[in-house]
């Protein structure tokens, strides 16, 4: 029978959850490198067994560490992320510029096909890419090229937590950056563009459409369909259909269009799941229910998900990459709160379960 | 041989149970003891002081014999009591709640 592997990072360590492929009794191992923020782990496609962690503190920094076993065993593997070059400055708080700092890794994104290379996603914004299995790493400049100098932090800082390698084209990836937008690749890396047409900021910036500066909080794509992609804007849903040559809003009837994670359904190209957060002063639920709404029409027409999901006093919040599917018949739908509770849903979203309630505040959930 | 203690987490990180115990040869600084740590533990390189400029992690600490060293240069003289090992050098992390 197939199992299913969820990967929970946490503000104090990681979590693996596993079951069999009937996803009703689970097994929690962990806490890994407790006391450390785990920001994100994610394991090889291509070779299972190889899982990636982000370790981070305040105190001690970035860590990368690695298991070849499936997280039995782990390796502090490397810590070195340096800028190409001099980094040079982006736009700071009070309007003066200010020079790059590396301060942590919010994303990891194995390549699909060879266990040895590796992407990282960084505060102060920057994609770098390791093709030794982790253990040195490269920034890909170019990236900063894309009107770099204009980025600035918002609240959370400036991070690249958005890395999507396209399915159908190797050398095309999208990457999203806090307060910057998203940026576009289609030569591997070497050079970029910013992909905001359509995008608009009223409240947050004095140039609602600008080229860069929005406050992107997550994308999605389903492999089936890589020209589509979803986007969960500090306020507002939208979509692409033509990799983000242009967006359009898809936030229809949300009770709220502010929120953090946006999942696109593993068999249903168009069955997308958001959750509502009811605004960026206040970070939870809407009426202090909380509620996955799921669009089977691309967006625009949404529905809400309770069932086994409080409905009164919930102010918990889901960060941008705490929600996440799984490929199994019927689709799974995951996602962790800020109170520690990971929910599961065995069916696309219509009944949920706690499978664990009292972990750490949830930064991140992989399945797979 | 100069004990250096280290907090928990470095401790774990570095998978060391006790004390670093740590022969410098030549003059020993609050530079040339981090420059041996790091050697020998070459994880902990980044964790206790920046990778390129080498500068104290703003959340890091050093004690020996009751003095604070934490913002003296790195060329500054260990306390005899810890080059002779009649006293640790303490490195640790700053007090935080959370």
């Amino acid at each position: 029978m197939s199992r299913v592997r969820v990967l929970v990072g946490t503000k104090k360590g990681a979590f693996i959850l596993t079951a069999d492929g009937r996803r009703e009794q689970w097994e929690v191992n962990g806490p890994h490198f407790g006391g450390w923020e785990i920001y994100h782990l994610k394991g090889s496609a291509a070779q299972p067994d190889r899982l990636y962690a982000s370790q981070t503190s305040g105190w001690f920094g970035q860590v990368m560490q690695r298991s070849d076993d499936g997280g039995k065993t782990w390796e502090a593997i490397s810590n070195e992320f340096k800028y190409d070059g001099v980094p040079g400055t982006h736009q700071w708080y009070d309007g003066t510029q200010h020079p790059w700092e590396f301060k942590r890794i919010w994303h990891l994104e194995p390549s699909p096909t060879d266990p040895d290379i590796v992407y990282a996603g960084a505060e102060d914004a920057a994609l770098f890419k390791a093709v030794d299995g982790g253990r040195t790493w490269q920034e890909l400049p170019g990236l900063r090229s894309a009107k770099g100098h204009l980025w600035q932090p918002g609240a959370g800082g400036m991070c690249l937590h958005t890395i999507i390698l396209d399915p159908k084209r190797p050398e095309r990836i999208f990457i999203a950056i806090s307060a910057a937008g998203v940026f576009r690749t289609d030569d591997t890396g070497k050079t970029w563009k910013p992909a905001n047409r359509g995008l608009k900021s009223p409240y947050e910036l004095p140039d609602p459409d600008v080229e860069v500066g929005h406050c992107v909080h997550l994308i999605a794509m389903h492999q089936s369909h890589p020209d589509v992609l979803f986007m969960q804007k500090h306020w507002d849903v939208m979509r692409t259909n033509d990799a983000g040559e242009s967006w359009s809003e898809v936030s229809g009837n949300l009770p709220s269009d502010f929120g953090f994670p946006i999942e696109v359904h593993a068999h249903e190209p168009e069955t997308i799941y958001v959750v509502p957060i009811k605004s960026d002063s206040e970070h939870f639920p809407p009426e202090g229910k909380l509620r996955v709404y799921r669009s089977r029409t691309g967006g625009n027409e949404w529905e809400a998900l309770t069932r086994g999901l409080p409905q009164k006093d919930c102010y918990v919040n889901v960060l941008r990459d705490a929600m996440a599917v799984d490929s199994l018949e019927p689709c799974g739908v995951y996602f962790g709160t800020t109170g520690g509770q990971v929910y599961m849903s065995p069916d696309s979203g219509e009944t949920w379960i706690p499978i664990v309630h009292d972990l750490p505040a949830v930064l991140s959930v992989v399945v797979e | 041989m100069i004990h250096v203690v280290l907090p928990f987490h470095l401790r774990t990180l570095a998978r060391v149970d006790g004390d670093v115990h740590l022969e410098i040869e030549g003059s020993a600084t609050l530079g040339s003891v981090l420059d041996a740590l790091e050697a020998r533990h070459p994880v902990l390189r980044g964790a206790i002081r920046d990778q390129v400029t080498l500068i104290r992690r703003p959340f890091v600490r050093f004690y020996a014999c009751e003095e604070d060293l934490s913002h003296e240069p790195p060329q500054t003289q260990l306390p005899a009591a810890v080059v002779n090992g009649a006293e640790p050098f303490l490195i640790v992390g700053a007090m935080a709640g959370g």
